[in-house]
């Protein structure tokens, strides 16, 4: 291969919005070359076997919000994206009791109702409601945002059209919304029910990848997107992806190079090459300089501007907004390889173990679980959120055998002792997690083949992310739409000409959606500019 | 009232949604759960077992059983060789499609047929002159579908590692190993799913048991049973026309318009021409000549459109998860130029798709149209896209 060849563009990082990226790119025609440090793509949404005959989701583990147009788009389902969708919520308690939310509303209104008929009657009410500002939400996930500071025309219409779409909102769906943009998530749902076993597991989407507690102001926005799932339809997006979440990584890939784009791994790059304030190529760890037009990075703000571009080259007031962006780490990963299906003891069975089950037996239990963690430990009871997909999966464990993937919060980057000696913590945090599931299967540790524990330190020195933060930077709301990554930098663009942000720290945010990296591509398209 | 097909006792136990229709007089589940979508992604993902036993079958036998076929069917069937299926047509003496199926030569002197209308009287009656003998078999032989990227890894250790031979659209004697000495049937690689799959063809008597030994191998690959909404989904989105839905069958039909030929219908890859008589070749020919005057087209609607429709109502789309079956008109420019027949929504390729017979002037792919859509109980029109078929074609179903 010739050194010297150009490319129109380079995505630093193979991960699923980089790879995104590269897809739209390399679809509109242009030349592009994705390098990903590790020996796999897919970032954080990656396919491990870690562990022989037993494939780890290994960080992100549910497919959330990947968007449907970018399926259509990409023809992601030619190219090997094959997605199961989640069938049940599982709450299991200590005190032998348990509430499965189902697909099914009828089952649902049944399984609620052991607790509180009040709650049952008014969950699709509760539904009906967040799908109806979902609706209005929705189209900011969608599509780039607005910048209210600016004056130029496109920018006011864009603004003007945004606030026409809220207004069409009748009185009560704005008071909800007001509500929900500034309550704490407890303080949302406890306006709507009465049951602590049903508002506790409700609560937790409230703080999944914040450093927040479920009664912390501005938690209950982030119950919202949990709708949005909804609203794609009966079209379900929650699901596990076959072969573990690495198969959306993998499905785009060959999407991209589909399209022509071209796929290194084992590619890490050291620094971003400038000439002046201008990207024009990039530097590999092994020396190597390679050129592109534009650089795209699929890495978070940190790792991107001080990492690869380094301080000396922004300006004063980018590095100082940067420095002020939030990650905070705040939950590890522990993978199990299990020799047979655990069994709940409050409810024997595995129909309801098909989808994700709670350790969230209260609100209480929650709130201090994250008071442990203000004060520098994990969480000596956290809260755990395990799916067991080799249920609905053959493809990734031996049969009779399973996978169990453990999202356990709160892991706080920031231990008393720093960062640095998670190492020396790690062993004791994975067995608090097996402590807590002891609690409901007693006997789980006789059934583990192997064992896999995440700290916030590894998922920031393994996989890059800063703090160990899951979405390049908490998602709350004073670091999301125009404000993310930072206020006049939420569209892609930075302040160095060409080099563009297309990871999870740019609009719209963390999670298996796509759109920054698609944004990016579509906002990188329409430019027309190179510079 | 329908009757029960051999596998009712195993299937009403899990049928919890008590939600079945009518299929060629027997009872035929529609979807086992409320939401037939998990029956849909096990089929996709994993595999799913529908009871295909309702089908018409016919065993045709005799040194003129080929003959027979040839001269009722659009194909010829002389040089078809043993363990071949053909997916076939057959038409009235005017062109028209009657009904459409498949055919499988079992051996020398005997294939099988199977229709979705009965067809015993057409064919005895075409067959007088010929050394062959039709017999209906669709109440003595009960066939189970077994489809999904999973079939095969299932369906091995039940009929043994032959089958890893078997190609596409071919087909095979078995002894399913049910325990005891076995039960004799015949595995086809065939099915209405567009996927890697398999169609098992047993005696009433083995039902139970076949059955039970599928379930029990497909336990750890997550196998589940099928019923038809599924199937609905998964048919349209290999582009697969229905009889009686997509088109009238021609002895069914009230007036000459609702008739179609096996151009119309996407067939002429099948038709034979050139060779001996068989029904309705003269005015295939004449059809040839002139070009078929519509055609079957897949379309797919623009979503964007379709959304933004709702939203001026203030409303989220929101599609059936079934297969909706009512026929709805096609326009360009405003002015009708056919009708969809089968509209879906494909939660895998995350489009809504329709199949439909154009005009022969719009089947060209790419071209735009509008589709009727109802909103609010107001008719409007949505941008649209004659598409090729299959929709989804994975590499699997032929591999």
């Amino acid at each position: 291969m010739a050194a010297s060849k150009h490319y129109d563009a380079i995505v630093v990082g193979g991960g699923h919005n980089g790879l995104t990226c590269a897809a739209y790119l390399a679809r509109a025609g242009r030349r592009v070359l994705v390098l990903e440090r590790r020996h796999v793509l897919g970032g954080a949404a990656v396919s491990e076997e870690i562990f022989p005959g037993f494939t780890y989701s290994v960080c992100s583990y549910v497919v959330s919000l990947l968007r449907p147009w970018i399926i259509r788009d990409l023809e992601l389902a030619r190219f090997g994206l094959e997605m199961i969708p989640l069938e049940s919520s599982f709450l299991p308690l200590p005190d032998g009791r348990s509430m499965c939310r189902w697909a099914d509303p009828a089952l649902t209104r049944e399984e609620v109702s052991r607790f509180s008929r009040h709650d049952a009657e008014l969950m699709p009410l509760f539904s009906q409601a967040m799908s109806k500002i979902g609706r209005f939400v929705r189209p900011i996930i969608d599509s780039p945002v607005p910048v209210p500071t600016s004056l130029l025309p496109a920018e006011l219409v864009r603004l003007l059209k945004l606030g026409r779409h809220f207004q069409k909102a009748s009185v009560d769906m704005m008071e909800l919304r007001l509500k929900l943009l500034t309550m704490s998530a407890v303080d949302f749902l406890d306006e709507w029910f009465e049951a602590e076993e049903l508002k506790a597991p409700m609560s937790v989407s409230g703080i999944i990848g914040t450093f927040l507690g479920v009664r912390s102001p501005g938690t209950a926005y982030v119950l919202l997107h949990h709708y949005m799932g909804e609203i794609d339809g009966a079209f379900r997006s929650w699901g596990f992806a076959r072969g573990g979440t690495g198969g959306v990584s993998n499905a785009i890939a060959n999407a991209a190079r589909h399209f022509g784009a071209e796929i290194r791994t084992e590619a890490g790059v050291e620094r971003i090459l400038l000439n002046g304030r201008r990207a024009t190529g990039v530097v590999l760890e092994n020396g190597d300089e390679l050129r592109a037009t534009q650089i795209v990075s699929g890495c978070d703000p940190r790792r991107t501007f001080l990492g690869f571009v380094g301080p000396d080259h922004l300006p004063d007031e980018f590095v100082r907004s940067l420095s002020r962006y939030r990650y905070r780490g705040s939950s590890g990963k522990v993978n199990l390889a299990l020799d047979a299906l655990p069994e709940f003891t409050c409810r024997p069975g595995e129909a309801h173990l098909r989808g994700d089950i709670a350790i969230a037996p209260g609100i209480d239990y929650l709130e201090r679980a994250y008071d442990e963690a203000k004060y520098g430990t994990f969480s000596r009871r956290p809260y755990i959120n395990i799916v067991l997909p080799s249920l609905v999966d053959s493809t990734i464990a031996p049969p009779g055998k399973h996978v169990m993937s453990c999202f356990v919060q709160y892991a706080p980057y920031d231990i008393r002792e720093g960062a640095e000696h998670w190492p020396q913590k790690r062993d004791a945090f994975g067995e608090t997690v097996i402590d807590t599931i002891e609690e409901y299967v007693p006997n789980i540790r006789d059934l583990i083949l192997h064992k896999q524990v995440l700290t916030p330190w590894d998922l920031e020195q393994e996989f890059g992310l800063s703090e160990g933060n899951i979405f390049h930077g908490e998602l709350t709301l004073d670091q999301l739409a125009f404000q993310r990554p930072m206020s006049g930098w939420a569209r892609y663009r930075t302040p160095v000409r060409n080099l563009w942000l297309a990871g999870s720290g740019a609009h719209p945010g963390g999670g298996i959606m796509g759109s920054p990296g698609a944004l990016c591509a579509k906002a990188m398209l329409g430019s027309g500019r190179s510079g | 009232m329908p009757r029960a097909t051999p596998f009712h006792p195993r299937t009403k136990d899990l049928c919890t949604s008590l939600a079945y229709k009518e299929w060629a007089g027997c009872h035929a589940v529609r979807r086992y759960d409320m939401y037939q979508d998990r029956e849909y992604y096990a089929l996709r993902n994993q595999a799913t077992l529908m009871d295909a036993t309702p089908l018409y079958k016919y065993d045709i036998q005799g040194s003129n059983a080929a003959d027979l076929l040839s001269r009722v069917t659009v194909r010829e069937f002389g040089t078809h060789s043993v363990g071949r299926v053909s997916y076939v047509c057959w038409c009235d003496d005017h062109g028209k499609v009657l009904d459409d199926g498949t055919v499988t030569r079992l051996d020398d002197r005997w294939f099988r047929l199977t229709s979705s209308e009965p067809a015993l009287r057409w064919l005895r009656f075409n067959s007088r002159g010929l050394d062959v003998a039709v017999s209906d078999v669709s109440r003595r032989i009960a066939a189970l579908a077994l489809q999904g990227p999973l079939a095969r890894a299932i369906l091995r250790p039940i009929v043994g590692a032959e089958l890893d031979d078997l190609r596409f659209f071919r087909a095979m004697p078995v002894q399913y190993d049910v325990g005891g000495t076995g039960a004799q049937g015949v595995v086809t690689r065939t099915g209405y799913t567009g996927d890697l799959g398999y169609e098992l063809w047993m005696r009433n008597e083995d039902a139970l048991d076949v059955y039970d030994a599928v379930v029990e191998s497909g336990r750890p690959f997550g196998l589940l049973p099928m019923g038809l909404d599924a199937l609905d989904v998964a048919r349209v989105e290999a582009g697969f026309v229905l009889a009686g839905v997509d088109y009238t069958p021609a002895n069914q039909a009230f007036i000459e318009r609702q008739k179609s030929s096996p151009y119309e219908l996407g067939f002429d890859w099948m038709v034979r021409l050139d060779r001996g008589p068989f029904i309705g070749q003269a005015a295939l020919r004449r059809e040839v000549e002139a070009g078929p005057a519509r055609r079957f087209v897949g379309v797919e609607v623009d979503w964007d459109e379709f959304e933004a429709l709702h939203e001026r109502f203030g409303l989220i789309p929101h599609i059936e998860t079934a297969t909706s079956r009512e026929g709805v008109p096609l326009y360009e420019k405003g002015r009708q130029i056919g009708y969809a027949t089968s509209r879906t929504w494909s939660p895998l390729l995350k489009k809504y798709l329709a199949l439909g017979t154009v005009e022969a002037a719009y089947a060209g792919e790419g071209t735009h149209l509008q589709i009727e859509v109802t909103c609010e109980y107001e008719r409007h029109h949505v941008g649209a896209a004659v598409r090729p078929t299959p929709f989804f074609d994975p590499e699997r179903k032929k591999a």
